[in-house]
């Protein structure tokens, strides 16, 4: 498949490894920020084949993973009532909630519909009147896009039946709450490349002056990765720090400005809780005044609700790179992709998901 | 969530900028894809695509930077190995 295969290919990769090892010299920790990246370089098994000086520390950027536990339990409550069609992206529904999980609800007569795009939801709302359509609005700014447009043709075509449940979060208050954390080693960072197909990279700059930390938009494919790594190492080694672009076939600096345009129309930059790390101050998008109907914690009722989290599982440690899943007491045992206790093993791109699948770490039954 | 893919605009149908639609092919697999974020696209072009929408049409030459750069390792490996084998 064109503009995939050829960043798969076995030769290049080798290359670019012998590149990196050309020039490593020091010890060095990077964080690969997005989990669709985690997959590919376990899978790939690139994190085994650099040189030993450099650790790949896999980041928070799992939006699966980091949605709060409050926010599922209100997706559950919301799904489990009798009038409503529950839409949500396919790896939300095994997230554990603080007893069921939305699969469970659908098991259970719920009505829970697995949607690909926020406009299918959309739809469903144009065809069942009767009904309310809930849109399990989750994602980074990726996602921001797609779910701001659901919402504005929403109210565009004056659509009553339908809201979105917003779980939406930033990267780069991510990063600077990692920078600033007091037990942080991460030196540099594997910006996610389809994040900054929307907003570009401007915005790191003041991230890369503050902390002196490199920063470089990658890819996800094997040949996208080793190339972020390789410029990483080249300015770590280079006493240099800057916001780089090594996705520069789909990320521009400014990024995609009818996208933002949407985004900023529909959200707002809210105060976010993350799960296994807590809240970090403007991480986060809510829907704006203009689009309050449209909100569905105001429309059933959920604003106040909150919930702590359980200790078991770690997975928070793993989010921001502070321990790996093979360091999890119950990785593999009580906590499988079967029966997960937390969402980075539920996640098609949770760290703990990607290591069960492609890692032969022993389990025991 | 992050997972994007890449494919080719068949075709585009609809006026409206906010609800034209693409046909996109997946390496065989044909999706109707939003590019309302990109309105600049044309048919032949590749686009990078999540959650139905085209969110960038991929720049053929900047794709192309990676191989240029590996070039030039290529061409300092066979530098260095011309410098080894003088000395």
């Amino acid at each position: 498949m064109k503009y995939l295969e050829e960043y798969r290919d076995a030769d290049l990769s080798k290359r670019l490894l012998n590149a990196i090892k050309k020039i490593t010299t020091k010890n060095w920790t990077i964080m690969e920020v997005c989990g669709g990246q985690t997959h590919s370089i376990v899978k790939f098994g690139i994190d085994e084949l650099l040189p030993g000086e450099i650790t790949l520390v896999h980041g928070p950027g799992c939006p699966v993973c980091v949605t709060p536990l409050e926010q599922i339990d209100k997706a559950i409550e919301i799904a489990s009532k009798q009038d409503v069609i529950f839409c949500s992206f396919g790896d939300m529904l095994r997230v554990p909630g603080s007893e069921k999980d939305l699969l469970t609800v659908k098991a259970d007569d719920g009505n829970v519909k697995i949607v690909y795009s926020p406009l299918d939801a959309l739809k469903i709302a144009k065809d069942n009147q009767d009904k309310e359509v809930v849109f399990f609005a989750v994602g980074f700014e990726t996602t921001a896009p797609a779910n701001a447009m659901a919402v504005y043709q929403a109210h565009d075509q004056n659509i009553k039946n339908f809201s979105v449940l917003t779980s939406h979060v930033l990267v780069p208050p991510a990063i600077e709450a990692i920078l600033s954390s007091e037990n942080n080693r991460v030196q540099a960072f594997l910006a996610a490349g389809h994040v900054c197909t929307i907003m570009g990279f401007e915005e790191y700059e003041p991230i890369v002056k503050k902390y002196n930390a490199p920063i470089v938009v990658t890819g996800f494919e094997p040949v996208d990765i080793l190339q972020g790594i390789y410029m990483c190492v080249k300015q770590l080694e280079e006493g240099r720090a800057e916001s780089e672009n090594a996705y520069s076939r789909v990320v521009s600096q400014k990024g995609n400005e009818s996208a933002k345009n949407i985004i900023r129309e529909v959200f707002k930059v809210v105060p976010r809780k993350w799960r296994g790390i807590g809240e970090i101050p403007r991480s986060g998008l809510g829907l704006c005044d203009k689009y309050k109907e449209y909100d569905a914690e105001r429309k059933f009722g959920m604003v106040d609700y909150t919930k702590d989290e359980s200790t078991k599982c770690i997975s928070g440690l793993i989010l921001q790179g502070v321990k790996k899943p093979s360091e999890c007491s119950v990785f593999g045992i009580e906590c499988t992709p079967e029966h997960p206790l937390g969402a980075t093993m539920v996640s098609s791109e949770g760290a703990c998901a990607a290591y069960y699948r492609y890692r032969d770490i022993k389990k025991n039954v | 969530m992050c997972l994007a893919v890449p494919g080719k605009i068949i075709s585009i149908s609809g006026d409206e900028p906010l609800t034209k639609i693409a046909k996109v092919d997946f390496a065989g697999i044909r999706k109707d894809v939003s590019i309302a974020y990109v309105p600049e696209a044309k048919v032949g072009d590749y686009v990078i695509v999540h959650v139905g929408f085209a969110l960038s049409v991929i720049d053929e030459k900047e794709a192309n930077e990676v191989f240029e750069y590996l070039k030039e390792f290529d061409e300092l490996d066979e530098l260095e190995r011309k410098e080894k084998n003088t000395e």
